[in-house]
């Protein structure tokens, strides 16, 4: 499943770490986070989207602690 | 403005006149160093304490060396050393510079957005009673009726079921030509009411609609990398520690190898990991190549990636397939030469007459031909000849109309035609009138975009099923360097790997076709190329690039923007790591100090957010001489 949410993410360099950070966690098939559209794209297993999703969300803000996801 | 930033401006202003003040008073009054370093500390929290957390967070996350790392440890660095003054300053430079820094992106987000605003507000849903209210587009159903009221935008895709009006499509072609909307035309979303009111028939749902596909496709764009952004990244990755340990070698090393100096040698070190901020870098690259699709998209070209337009702009083989792409894909008359003493309308009339109860296509293109439909009562007594073609009484006079095997079994002394197509010979009680050429038309500009894919040094090839004769006429026509004629469909995927498996050196090539049936060779293609695709999934789907209108000489304008992009995108990272490794050099030995190394990193990012949003005029980017 892919799902694409709006993000919001204050530096340029963040979120290329932060798009590096959830492509390498367990169970994501590809991301990408776009500082330029404000936008991140996850792509996971089904099953476990909702976890994986929380596991990114996690995982950006330990990079960025300004930043924001709209679910 | 957003919130965000207005609150960072205010803390710059109240931290800018209390460091101001706290300056003045120890200028003035000789104050014991604790006491300075008090006074000091207060704006060095109010501007500094969000880096401050961000950096310990870092640290603690194990995401040690970001900017706000270096950031935190340049400036304790300069109060530990006893210069309070110069660490509240180059903290309340830095935050000015993150400050114009977030506004410069912001804005030129904004535009770039503002270029691909084709998103309808509001639809207006006529009710069973003739009511008109105002829903949200994604709420109408297929089959529901809208109405556009001149000037509106339409929101959705449809057929017109009254009204007369023109629509602009700037939005979505580039073209400013406007189409005109009737009864019963199909009508896309995003294009402009002019000044007629239209009811429309809803034939797609929002998220369906053209305008939802062109947003989306735009919106995913800056999700696709080029590889030179990819490599920004990369490199950020091990430069940010490369230049942290050259600091601290930096502050180390020569000491020890003096035998002293720390002091020097550490503030030295500080100014250092200023400069070394790769922010510059990090944020122009994306941002020139999202200007370079925004501003692409302006001009009808949507770019599905900056790996593509990467891939574009190193591109120097073009392939189009012909039909549809170099010619109209309609077989009209495109030449009359009557014989002495005939005018082309009488010719033409008397042509369409003949062959009026044909229903063969050629009949079509030459009733299509005339201003107005003839009366047809006026022909009689027509004949098919098979393999030939017909013979009919008009206006009582017996009339043949064919190919010149007609004209030599009848002894009709006839002026051959030799133009590319199909050639329609008319005589007239056994005179011959003169010969009408019926060809599928080149487009406008076919010819002068092949000029300026040349001038660009693009090689460029044509693909038809048609016969040798034709396809050599039509590429002397249009002057292309190759062309490959008679083949299948299917022969098109396999000319095109022919063709990428025989280049020399490592340009792209990119195939140019109409979306239809040639989906496999756009996917094969490095760079495939759909064009016309107003309202072609299929296309739109298949292809990297769309151009929205059928415009050939959008193909070289798109490697025009493509070029430009990547010039600036070299330009920016050469500019700012020869700016930054020189400033590196002058800050080890000491010549810049803090202020300069501040320049060095906001300066040098803010030239090169200014040189990306050079993209965003790309609509009249002119040909190379």
């Amino acid at each position: 499943m892919q799902k694409k949410f709006n993000i919001e993410v204050d530096c340029a360099n963040c979120a290329a770490k932060i798009e590096n950070a959830v492509k390498n966690l367990p169970g994501v098939v590809n991301a990408s986070v776009s500082f330029m559209a404000q936008k991140m794209v996850l792509e996971a297993e089904d099953a476990r989207f909702d976890e994986v999703l929380k596991q990114a969300v996690k995982a950006a803000k330990k990079i960025e602690p300004d930043f924001e996801i709209e679910l | 403005m957003t919130k965000k930033q207005k609150k960072t401006l205010y803390r710059i202003l109240v931290s800018a006149v209390l460091y101001a003040a706290v300056a003045a008073a120890c200028a003035l009054a000789p104050l014991p160093w604790y006491a300075e370093l008090i006074l000091y500390l207060i704006p060095y929290f109010l501007i500094g304490h969000d880096v401050l957390r961000k950096a310990v967070l870092g640290v603690v996350h194990g995401e040690v060396f970001d900017e706000n790392f270096l950031m935190a440890v340049a400036t304790v660095g300069a109060m530990a050393l006893g210069e309070y003054g110069e660490g509240v300053a180059v903290m309340l430079f830095y935050q000015v510079g993150e400050l114009f820094q977030s506004y410069a992106v912001g804005k030129s987000r904004r535009s770039i957005a503002a270029l691909m605003d084709i998103r309808p507000d509001s639809a207006n849903l006529e009710g069973a009673d003739g009511s008109v209210t105002a829903v949200d587009p994604e709420a109408v159903p297929v089959g529901a009726v809208i109405v556009v009221r001149p000037g509106e935008k339409i929101p959705l895709d449809g057929v017109v079921l009254s009204g007369r009006s023109t629509l602009n499509t700037s939005a979505l072609t580039g073209e400013s030509r406007p189409r005109t909307a009737r009864p019963g035309d199909a009508v896309i979303s995003g294009s402009v009411n002019g000044e007629g009111l239209l009811r429309v028939t809803v034939s797609r749902v929002y998220g369906q609609s053209t305008v939802a596909r062109i947003l989306d496709l735009v919106e995913n764009s800056s999700l696709k990398k080029a590889k030179a952004e990819n490599f920004i990244t990369r490199f950020a990755r091990y430069y940010t520690p490369a230049v942290c340990f050259a600091a601290l070698a930096l502050a180390v090393l020569p000491p020890l190898a003096l035998g002293g100096g720390w002091g020097l040698w550490v503030s030295r070190a500080l100014t250092f990991l200023v400069i070394s901020c790769p922010c510059a870098l990090v944020i122009s690259i994306p941002l020139s190549f999202f200007g370079g699709i925004g501003g692409a998209s302006r001009c009808g070209i949507l770019v599905k990636g900056g790996n593509y337009l990467e891939a574009l702009a190193h591109t120097d083989t073009a392939v189009f397939d012909k039909t549809g792409t170099l010619t109209r894909g309609v077989f009209r008359v495109s030449r009359v030469r009557p014989a002495d003493g005939v005018t082309e309308a009488r010719l033409l009339e008397t042509a369409a007459l003949a062959e009026s109860y044909s229903s063969h296509p050629i009949s079509k293109s030459l009733r299509e031909a005339l201003p107005e439909a003839p009366d047809p009562r006026r022909a009689a007594d027509a004949r098919e000849i098979a393999g030939q073609g017909v013979a009919a009484t008009v206006d009582g006079h017996r009339v043949l109309a064919g190919n010149a095997r007609l004209m030599e079994a009848e002894g009709v002394a006839y002026t051959p035609d030799d133009g590319i197509g199909t050639v329609v010979y008319v005589a007239r009680d056994g005179a011959f009138w003169g010969s009408i050429l019926i060809a599928d038309e080149l487009k406008d500009h076919a010819a002068e975009a092949m000029a300026a894919l040349r001038r660009q040094g693009v090689r460029t090839v044509m693909l038809t099923g048609d016969s040798e004769a034709v396809a050599r006429g039509v590429a002397g026509q249009l002057g292309m360097d190759e062309y490959h004629a008679e083949l299948l469909p299917g022969d098109k995927v396999d000319r095109v790997e022919a063709l990428m498996a025989a280049r020399t050196g490592k340009g792209n090539l990119a195939f140019v076709g109409d979306g239809i049936n040639d989906a496999p060779v756009l996917t094969r293609a490095d760079v495939g190329i759909a064009m016309g695709a107003l309202g072609s999934d299929a296309a739109i789907e298949a292809a990297d690039v769309v151009l929205m209108d059928d415009d050939p000489a959008k193909v070289s304008l798109a490697m025009r923007i493509a070029r430009k992009c990547m010039r600036i995108v070299y330009e920016n990272i050469v500019f700012a790591l020869t700016v930054k490794g020189l400033f590196l050099l002058l800050g080890a030995v000491g010549i810049a100090n803090m202020w300069w190394a501040v320049f060095a990193d906001v300066g040098v990012m803010v030239l090169a957010v200014l040189n990306a949003t050079r993209m965003l005029a790309v609509k009249d980017l002119p040909l190379p001489r």
